[in-house]
């Protein structure tokens, strides 16, 4: 009777989106390297002999070897070893903030939309305000003001991300308000936490999965600078940001120490922004094959 | 194609009978198969498709969702991307000229001077950021050698002839500031601006009011008999293309299912399936007493079964209809010249294929 | 009227259009100009027009999302709340893209409070049995439904709160002729069985007549006639009535050969005319058309047909 075939609803969408995959050749890259860099981050007491805090004052500075395959820094430690658990930091810095980000300010936008009037107007022009600082600059006076920690600076990038979201979620809201499903519940006498948690949340959704996707990458980066500049997460723990720091001191001579934590979250924000491209072009429904 | 600011006479003039063979038709689409290949399979929108449209005529296409007439008039401007769909066999030809091998720079030539399109929903076939004035004189300018103030006053005068009250007033205007019918109106201007020997009309007045319905295309028909234009018009009302169409195509799930004069079609149906479109209109009916609706759906046409397309759903379906019917003209050619209808069981005469 | 279960008043209502700097409007939409309307029970109501005719925001004010401005919708059920569900022009829009089928056709309920997973889905089920849809594919989502189909689930939907009004927002427009007619049927049947009242509102004549025991015929924001529709239709009273029915196209009758005439701009609402709002695009006008029209019956005999225009007022020496 419906016109698709019954078959099981799982294993149809897992086969459509290999095959939406493979159509998308930049975003079978991305999903590689995202891939390939989060078992690194997982792995990394596997893949790694040496502790990334291991002090060894004899091996200083070494060059890419066999036995370190990105070198040494400058008290000896590993650096393979050290770029595989910085990727931990990274990827969970980042993962953090897109969730947590998305999460309240979704929901903040959603019933800002919904409310509307004084309440909206109020919501809306705080995060204008917020919105209108450089956000690498926010960024970097709330990560001061909260000392210098991994886990403050993950508090200060998810705070300047939350007005993106709030201002995503209630555009969305404000135009599904005005579709007839939620028309037609209104006339059933649902109320506003109804439309809400029926309707709102579930339509507003693909495109914050889609900004989600692309903020990792945005905030891996942002989780960086904060380091490079001291204020991530502190020694000794490996972090790129402040590997790339510290590596600035021995760059004409020892250029392994700056370029390999570079390179790391260079592939890896490039593998979150490719596979948030290929998000959006699956969700936009113009894509969609009749 | 040369200029003209104003011509009394038909650029085309539709032409006897008799001379029909030697002039190639203004369109002819021969025998089109199209597939839309999609994940596991492929649409098959367009199973054999035969129409012609000879100069000067006025051609109905007549069918519901997924008859495939859309893609009939979008392939014949070539207007869907190149590779989102395969041609299986046949052809499309404009004038002579081969539509499906034509470049991209060949068509842009074609389309505007040599065939024209209009859309049911002229809002989003007009720029909404640019006077209504600019975009006419854009086209003529493009196709035509006219100075910007000879375009200006070919677009007024085309105003004019469209019935406006105020040209200059609506030449300034933005596609906003008017009404559907309006803009609807701007759209034949467009349209008929270079003088095409084609227009494909895309269910025009579906969003319109009936009474700017009437008048749309009591217009329609008075430019195309003035410039000699042959309009192809698409649509799903029936009683549209009866009153306005000399000729009519009944689409099914991609086939032409029945084909003839507009009156033979309408009072007498021969296909099953224009006879159950008929029978299910409202006008057709005592009002109050249930409609004659016909059984089942529209076939998926990314799975259609083997065999007449409408088997499942007729009433006279027999084991004939397991082979795909081709259409069969029907008793005398006389009294009904050119009225076929692609079923086994109701027409009596068979055509050796 | 006797069992009428509802009833209008005197509805106006307007929208502000353009505001000052202050907040204050300065230019309104005039959607309703005075309706007044009485439905019986158990009939179907037709309202038939064109755009900017009213009614659109006419749907809005009997389903309660849209406040008259001046004037009074009056409900006579014996629950007090009326019972009035909505199904809309549009499948594809009226129903929820991210809900499964059988949770669209229940949401009433669960709003209500009854939402015990199990009972819903059951009721589900038998809702959609009565419309015609297999209860097999209810965790569906819309999308993978037909035109058709998907407006059956709205009719679903319309029915699960066991209704006593059903307002038809052109529930077939959208729709192919052969899927229009199932519709039709169906409607036609929940109605015997449910004894449902239907307040058909459309642009499509031909429906309309088919399904209807009453029309208004609205322009402007007015009712400009009303009574039975074999009536109504058959000897059109008022010229706008006659004009629309005039302009419907009739199957196998050739469009007439005379030349286009200027083709009507339908009036904007914003500036209303000071006398009938019919005049300038009337042929009949007359000495008397400079002031408002009121609705009146046309003759003593049928005070059920009305019209406003006062070339019908048998108090006046001049008739038709």
């Amino acid at each position: 009777m419906a016109v698709t075939p019954a078959t099981s609803h799982l294993s149809y969408s897992l086969s459509y989106f290999w095959y939406q995959l493979r159509r998308s050749p930049m975003m079978l890259l991305g999903l590689v390297l995202i891939v390939l860099m989060c078992l690194a981050a997982l792995l990394a007491p596997l893949l790694t002999a040496h502790d990334p805090n291991a002090i060894d004052l004899g091996n200083r500075l070494l060059p890419p070897s066999a036995a370190h395959f990105f070198g040494t820094d400058e008290v000896g430690r590993d650096l393979f070893s050290r770029v595989l658990y910085g990727a931990r930091q990274s990827i969970g810095v980042g993962i953090f903030v897109a969730f947590v980000a998305s999460a309240i300010g979704s929901v903040i936008g959603c019933f800002s939309g919904v409310i509307g009037r004084s309440v909206d107007r109020i919501i809306m022009r705080t995060m204008d305000i917020v919105l209108s600082v450089p956000s690498l600059v926010l960024t970097m006076a709330l990560a001061a003001a909260l000392g210098p920690s991994l886990f403050n600076a993950m508090i200060a990038i998810t705070i300047v991300r939350i007005p993106y979201y709030v201002r995503l979620a209630r555009g969305q809201t404000l135009s599904i308000r005005e579709m007839a499903y939620v028309q037609a519940a209104t006339t059933f006498g649902a109320g506003r936490s109804h439309i809400v948690r029926w309707h709102v949340l579930r339509n507003a959704l693909p495109p914050v999965i889609v900004q989600m996707t692309l903020d990792i990458g945005n905030a891996i980066l942002m989780a960086a600078a904060l380091g490079f500049i001291g204020l991530g997460a502190q020694q000794p723990t490996a972090e790129w940001g402040a590997m790339i720091a510290s590596g600035r001191n021995f760059l004409l001579d020892q250029w392994w120490y700056s370029t390999f934590p570079g390179v790391a979250i260079l592939v890896t924000a490039i593998g979150f922004n490719l596979v948030g491209d290929g998000v959006r072009d699956m969700l936009d429904p113009k894509q969609k094959v009749k | 194609m040369t200029p003209n600011s104003q011509s009394n006479t038909a650029r085309h003039v539709a032409a006897p009978a008799a001379q029909q063979d030697t002039i190639p038709p203004v369109l002819d689409i021969a025998d089109l198969h199209i597939e839309f290949p999609i994940y596991r399979g492929a649409v098959r929108a367009l199973n054999g498709v035969t129409i012609r449209v000879q100069q000067g005529e006025i051609v109905g296409v007549v069918g519901e969702s997924g008859s495939g007439k859309s893609v009939t008039a979008m392939m014949s401007m070539r207007l869907i991307p190149q590779h989102s769909y395969v041609v299986r066999k046949g052809s499309i030809h404009k004038s002579g000229k081969n539509i499906l091998a034509a470049s991209e720079k060949q068509m842009r030539q074609i389309r505007g001077s040599d065939m024209a399109m209009i859309f049911q929903e002229p809002m989003t076939a007009l720029n909404p950021t640019m006077r209504v004035g600019r975009q006419i004189t854009d086209v003529v300018s493009t196709h035509t050698a006219l100075s910007p103030k000879q375009a200006r006053e070919r677009a007024i005068s085309l105003l004019r002839e469209m019935h406006i009250a105020d040209p200059e007033q609506v030449f300034d205007a933005y596609p906003f500031e008017l009404s559907g019918g309006m803009r609807q109106r701007i759209m034949i201007a467009l349209a008929f601006s270079c003088e095409p020997s084609l227009l494909i009309a895309d269910e025009p007045t579906t969003a319109l009011d009936v009474t700017v319905q009437k008048q749309v295309l009591m217009l329609l028909r008075e430019r195309a008999k003035k410039t000699g234009t042959a309009i192809l018009l698409i649509t799903h009302d029936m009683a549209v293309v009866s009153q306005f169409c000399e000729r009519i195509y009944v689409m099914y799930a991609g086939s032409v299912v029945e084909q003839g004069a507009a009156a033979d079609v309408i009072n007498r149906p021969a296909h099953p399936y224009t006879r159950g479109l008929l029978g299910a209109l409202p006008e057709n009916a005592r009002p109050g007493a249930p409609l004659l609706a016909i059984s089942g759906q529209v076939p998926n046409l990314a799975d259609l079964p083997a065999g007449c397309a409408f088997r499942n759903r007729c009433r006279l379906q027999g084991d004939a209809c397991s082979r795909v019917p081709p259409l069969l003209p029907l008793t005398s050619a006389a009294d009904a010249p050119g009225h076929a209808a692609a079923c086994w069981m109701t027409v009596r005469e068979q055509h050796d294929a | 009227m006797p069992d009428a279960v509802l009833t209008l008043d005197k509805i106006h209502v307007r929208f502000p259009v353009k505001r000052d700097w202050r907040g204050q409007a300065r230019a309104w939409a005039h959607a309703l100009n005075g309706v007044d309307l009485s439905v019986a029970r158990g009939e179907t109501l037709g309202v038939v027009g064109e755009s900017g005719c009213g009614k659109t925001t006419l749907a809005q004010v009997l389903m309660g999302l849209q406040p008259p401005t001046q004037g009074q919708l009056r409900w006579h059920t014996d629950r007090g709340r009326p019972n009035v569900q909505i199904v809309f022009q549009d499948p594809q829009s009226s129903l929820d893209p991210r809900l499964p089928v059988w949770k669209i056709i229940t949401e009433p309920s669960y709003v209500k409070g009854e939402a015990r997973e199990s009972a819903m889905r059951a009721r589900a089920a038998r809702l959609a049995e009565q419309v015609g849809l297999s209860p097999d594919y209810l965790n569906r989502y819309p999308h993978e439904f037909s035109g058709g189909q998907r407006q059956r689930i709205a009719i679903a939907r319309a029915l699960a709160s066991d209704p006593d009004v059903i307002v038809l927002d052109e529930p077939t427009s959208a729709l192919d002729i052969s899927v229009q007619a199932q519709i039709i049927n169906l409607l036609f049947e929940l109605q015997r069985k449910h004894q449902l009242t239907y307040i058909l509102i459309s642009h499509n004549v031909s429906v309309i007549r088919h399904m209807s025991n009453r029309i208004a015929v609205m322009y402007l924001g007015q009712i400009v006639e009303l009574g039975d529709t074999a009536q109504v239709l058959a000897r059109q009273r008022h010229p706008y009535t006659r004009l629309l029915l005039d302009a419907v196209p009739v199957l196998g009758a050739p469009l007439p050969e005379r030349a286009v005439q200027v083709i009507p701009e339908l009036p904007g609402n914003r500036v209303l005319p000071t006398g009938c709002f019919f005049l300038d695009r009337c042929v009949f006008r007359t000495q008397g058309c400079e002031r408002r029209q009121q609705l009146k019956p046309v003759s003593t005999d049928t005070p059920a047909h009305r019209v406003r225009c006062h070339r019908y007022d048998h108090d006046e020496p001049d008739g038709k």
